[in-house]
């Protein structure tokens, strides 16, 4: 009995905390967010290789966080990150990977 | 001193050595003969110079469609507009005629050039804009309107002329090529296409509504009137387009990459026909 008590405490103290977690970002969750999102797209800019989703995400976290929604503006620019290292690492890839479908 | 001699020779093939092996990675002719022999075995039915119309080569459908709208030619008004801007003098009495070879009537096919003295491709949109600046002009935009106007005439009086470019004897130009074929092979984007996904991999199949055009030749249509812009556009304009296609940030207009990729593919197209202007769906 004790330990199913406990059980759910802690089912519920977990599900409090992702909750928070999840839906109380603030100003600085954002700014810390998109500054990495921004780190990640100069470096895919660097390579030539951004994707336009990635510009896109960016704008919507821009967006949200000026509407004081910081919750959807941090999912937003980590989604950019996301993106903008997905972009880097298809262009490292791609530097070693094009010569094998060169015509021969 | 036979040391000596042997240290010397060898500080000569360590210096020469990365020359040779930038050498060693692009082959044109070798490249030029295999790009053809692809694209010739996969479409044995196919006239060579047919290659040049893209897409109407492919599919019949479209062909029929393709010769009912060229009974009035949507592009013919850039032609009569580009016409007009190359007689035009500048305000210091120049024209473009006095900046290209045989006054600029035919000379299409000889384009994109490699430049000694810039060590970069020369485009006959670059060589255009050049021209304007060297004679107190300002330069026209890369993608479309005056510029494509302007490559459309001259497109017009080189038709069925055979495409010639040449990669002369120089390590930046062959350099310049490599990076060509390097941009037209690399996948990029969010969808993850290069350029020879569609126009190597996949000519004559579909993507949406679109019938894909070969690589080969693929140069020799442009400037296009191309009905989903609803207008002219240039070969910047086309490379743009596909990089939004594919989901990736485009370049601006006539950057280093895309001279190199025209370059490349250029010359894969030496000895077809020029068909520009041309049109497409």
């Amino acid at each position: 009995m004790r330990t199913r008590t406990l059980i759910r405490l802690a089912v519920l103290a977990s599900v409090a905390g992702f909750a928070t977690a999840a839906f109380a970002a603030s100003a600085d969750d954002y700014k810390a967010a998109a500054a990495k999102a921004d780190a990640a797209i100069k470096q895919a800019h660097a390579l030539k290789n951004e994707w336009t989703t990635t510009g896109a995400a960016m704008k919507a976290a821009k967006a949200a966080a000026d509407a004081g929604k910081f919750d959807e503006a941090v999912k937003h620019a980590q989604e950019a990150e996301a993106l903008a290292n997905g972009s880097i690492a298809q262009a490292k890839e791609q530097e070693k990977l094009w010569p094998d479908a060169v015509v021969r | 001193m036979l040391r000596k001699l042997l240290i010397a020779l060898a500080m000569v093939a360590g210096a020469a050595q990365p020359l040779l092996a930038a050498e060693g990675a692009s082959d044109p002719k070798a490249e030029f003969k295999a790009f053809r022999s692809y694209f010739t075995n996969r479409f044995p039915k196919l006239a060579l110079d047919d290659f040049v119309n893209g897409p109407y080569s492919m599919d019949e459908g479209l062909r029929k469609q393709w010769k009912a709208i060229d009974e009035f030619p949507p592009y013919d008004f850039a032609i009569d507009k580009g016409k007009a801007m190359f007689a035009t003098p500048f305000k210091n009495g120049k024209t473009y005629g006095d900046c290209f070879p045989n006054k600029g009537i035919g000379v299409r096919q000889n384009y994109p050039q490699f430049d000694a003295k810039s060590g970069q491709v020369i485009t006959l949109d670059v060589a255009l804009n050049r021209c304007r600046e060297a004679n107190g002009e300002q330069p026209f935009d890369y993608t479309k309107d005056d510029m494509a106007a302007l490559t459309a005439y001259m497109a017009f009086t080189s038709r069925g002329k055979p495409m010639d470019i040449t990669i002369p004897d120089d390590p930046r130009a062959l350099a310049a090529y490599t990076k060509g074929k390097e941009y037209f092979y690399t996948r990029r984007g969010q969808l993850n296409f290069s350029c020879a996904s569609c126009h190597v991999q996949n000519p004559g199949n579909h993507i949406r509504t679109e019938v894909l055009a070969p690589a080969l030749g693929i140069m020799n249509a442009m400037p296009i009137y191309r009905s989903a812009w609803g207008g002219m556009g240039t070969t910047s304009r086309r490379l743009r387009t596909c990089n939004s296609q594919v989901r990736g940030v485009p370049l601006p207009g006539e950057s280093e990459e895309y001279r190199d990729v025209e370059y490349y593919l250029s010359y894969m197209a030496n000895g077809l026909p020029i068909s520009g202007p041309g049109t497409r769906p």
